[in-house]
């Protein structure tokens, strides 16, 4: 006998706690704090932030703490929590020239104003596993030095100099940048927009988008100007108060990509810019999202559009992870409604085909026995 | 870290977000099928399970709605048990599984089959609004193709429908016309469900959280499943009446009974069901039993 299902609440409840029960794990050994987690898987904090587009370092923690660590999971926490935050105002743009840098490399200059600055990197690590680790080792402190009196100029303005590189973004003084989480999207979007999409895009997609353009769909040869990682000022204009003040520092990481530019109809032969700019310590990030901006400034170049990387509307709209994993994740829940509109139409279809078949037979039988 | 985080407002959503979805909402109400772009917030349920009805219902609910959740038809699967215990939750509303008594009906893939009232709202959540999708994938293009009323392509696909299959073989989703201009996705109702859209006395809004859209079907308009002549739109009939309240003419669901090919048919809506049966109403597989025990 058939039992209708319910109880779809209890089982809900249930489930809930046995996931709480599964994220705390065995209570023999001490939980993780939020402090731990944003003190020693500081990158993964770093991740949620920046694609959760809200900077709060312990927040963030939370996030990946409740999320068991899921990342994707963790970001979405963040965001659905930052999107009910009022609107206070916009920032002044970030001045990242005067970043107090901790890591700084380019890859188009042997020595520059400033230097090469390595900083906190796995590069040049040897990827074997560390044993030490397995216990709690005391570890060094960091080697330090008095900071150097010398500007670390950007690479960028290095090349303006000589008006090699095209100039920043010419955009009106009365522009607003967008938000798009505040407002309709609508393609073709301003560069404004396109870069705050790719800056909470998803990692993972960015980078196979900018690995793309290197293995030759919609290449656009490219050299690291600069990476740059530290902390800048955040600063805001008080309409009260007629100038700016500051609300604090972030840290933030900072590609600015070169890429060679043979001239076009619209653009003279001069090298143009791949942006990117990510919350936290990411360069992985930083880089793909370059890569993929100056991938998607196609048209504006008057380059031919031939490759995913280039194309606006399909970037933009599959690099949200959140929405992506919504998406995908949806089918698990029930469709039988339309599958047993499926079911249906394959059925009668195949009846259909095996009457004909029937019909058929019978015809050749009914020819064989005439003849 | 404080402990109390954050507190949420009435319905969640704050009431700037609110008064930016309701001129969407009347937006669409006054451009029939029409789909109005809207800043949608990332809400705390994952994108493609039902975001774009609950914003709606959110913006539209007041402290004297009933509300009612179905999916499937049922108001026991379990993600319209959360819904509704979300609005349960933010809201503090009255909620019921009885059509009849909803003010707002959210829903996902059905139409209750009790016919609904001029007092009544029909909140469907909506997976791709768009319903020139899966023939032109840019949105760039899709708008340009209803702004001019040039929805050939669409004929075009049901034709080689025909062509192919000797039908239009399309199941749910099945793309309307509406007030006689724009064609709109229905979200994915069986085509079972898509008369009673036509002329319904409720007003029918459809919300696409992921994909940023809102369109709506005021009361009293017509809509109308595209077809052709020699090939009339037809909706899906059931051999069998419902095992457990005998309803013909309804939307049935398959339940698998053994792994020996055992199956029976009840409805799809559950409300419908139950309510036949509080009549007296008994179906096939109730009524042995009943009879037993007579």
């Amino acid at each position: 006998m058939y039992v209708a299902v319910k109880g779809g609440e209890a089982a809900i409840s249930n489930a809930h706690r046995l996931l709480a029960d599964r994220r705390r794990g065995d209570r023999s050994l001490p939980s993780v704090t939020i402090d731990q987690i944003a003190e020693q898987l500081g990158l993964a904090v770093d991740r949620v932030m920046a694609e959760a587009s809200l900077y709060d370092r312990s927040l963030a923690a939370l996030a990946v703490r409740q999320s068991r660590g899921d990342l994707i999971e963790a970001i979405f926490l963040l965001r659905a929590y930052r999107t009910t935050l009022p609107r206070f105002g916009n920032s002044v743009p970030l001045d990242t020239a005067e970043m107090q840098v901790e890591r700084r490399v380019s890859a188009t200059y042997k020595d520059l104003p400033g230097g090469q600055l390595l900083g906190p990197t796995f590069d040049y690590t040897h990827r074997l596993l560390d044993p030490s680790l397995l216990s709690d080792e005391a570890v060094e402190e960091p080697a330090r030095r008095e900071a150097g009196g010398e500007e670390i100029m950007r690479v960028s303005d290095i090349l303006a100099h000589e008006g090699l590189i095209e100039a920043d973004g010419e955009l009106p003084q009365d522009h607003q940048a967008g938000d798009l989480t505040r407002e309709p999207m609508e393609f073709p979007m301003g560069r404004d927009l396109r870069l705050q999409a790719l800056a909470r895009g998803d990692e993972g997609f960015l980078l196979a988008l900018g690995y793309s353009t290197q293995r030759g769909y919609g290449r656009n040869h490219p050299f690291v100007g600069e990476i740059r990682i530290g902390e800048v000022e955040v600063e805001m204009d008080i309409p009260e108060l007629g100038f700016a003040v500051s609300l604090g520092h972030i840290r933030v990481t900072e590609c600015q990509m070169v890429n060679q530019f043979k001239g076009s109809s619209k653009a003279p032969p001069q090298f143009t810019r791949g942006y990117g700019l990510v919350f936290g310590h990411s360069e992985r990030k930083a880089m793909s999202m370059s890569l993929v901006d100056r991938a998607l400034r196609a048209e504006e170049l008057g380059e031919d559009i031939t490759a995913p990387a280039q194309d606006e509307e399909f970037v933009i709209s599959h690099s949200d992870n959140v929405q992506a994993t919504g998406f995908v994740e949806h089918l698990k829940l029930p469709h039988y409604v339309d599958f047993q509109a499926e079911l249906a139409m394959v059925r009668k279809m195949r009846a259909d085909i095996e009457a004909a078949r029937t019909a058929d037979r019978g015809e050749t039988e009914m020819k064989d026995a005439a003849e | 870290m404080s402990a109390d985080l954050a507190t949420y407002n009435f319905a969640y959503l704050d009431e700037q977000t609110k008064r930016m979805i309701r001129r969407a909402i009347l937006k669409a109400i006054s451009i029939p099928g029409y789909q109005v772009p809207f800043a949608s917030r990332e809400m705390p349920m994952p994108y493609g399970w039902g975001t774009g009805g609950v914003q709606v219902t959110a913006s539209i609910i007041g402290p004297e709605d009933v509300l009612k959740v179905i999916d499937q038809g049922a108001d026991d699967t379990t993600n319209a048990v959360s819904i509704r215990a979300f609005f349960q939750k933010v809201a503090n509303v009255a909620v019921t599984t009885h059509t009849k008594d909803a003010t707002i009906i959210q829903t996902r893939h059905r139409i209750p089959e009790q016919k609904l009232g001029e007092n009544q709202v029909l909140v469907y959540q909506v997976p791709i609004p768009e319903p020139l999708r899966f023939l032109e994938p840019r949105e760039t293009e899709t708008r340009k193709m209803h702004a001019l009323e040039e929805y050939g392509l669409m004929h075009v696909k049901l034709y080689e429908d025909i062509a192919i299959n000797g039908r239009i073989s399309k199941t749910y989703a099945y793309p309307v016309k509406v007030d006689g201009r724009y064609v709109m996705d229905p979200s994915p109702t069986p085509k079972f469900d898509n008369p009673k859209m036509h002329m319904s006395d409720a007003l029918q809004l459809f919300g696409a959280g992921r994909e940023k859209r809102i369109y709506a079907v005021p009361p009293h308009t017509e809509v109308v499943s595209l077809d052709f002549e020699d090939y009339p739109f037809e909706i899906q009939t059931f051999e069998q009446d419902c095992a457990l309240c005998g309803a013909h003419g309804v939307y049935l669901d398959e339940v698998v009974l053994d792994d020996k090919g055992g199956r029976m048919f009840v409805c799809s809506d559950t409300d419908h069901c139950e309510d036949r049966r509080e009549h007296g109403h008994v179906g096939a597989m109730l009524a042995p039993n009943q009879e037993a025990a007579e």
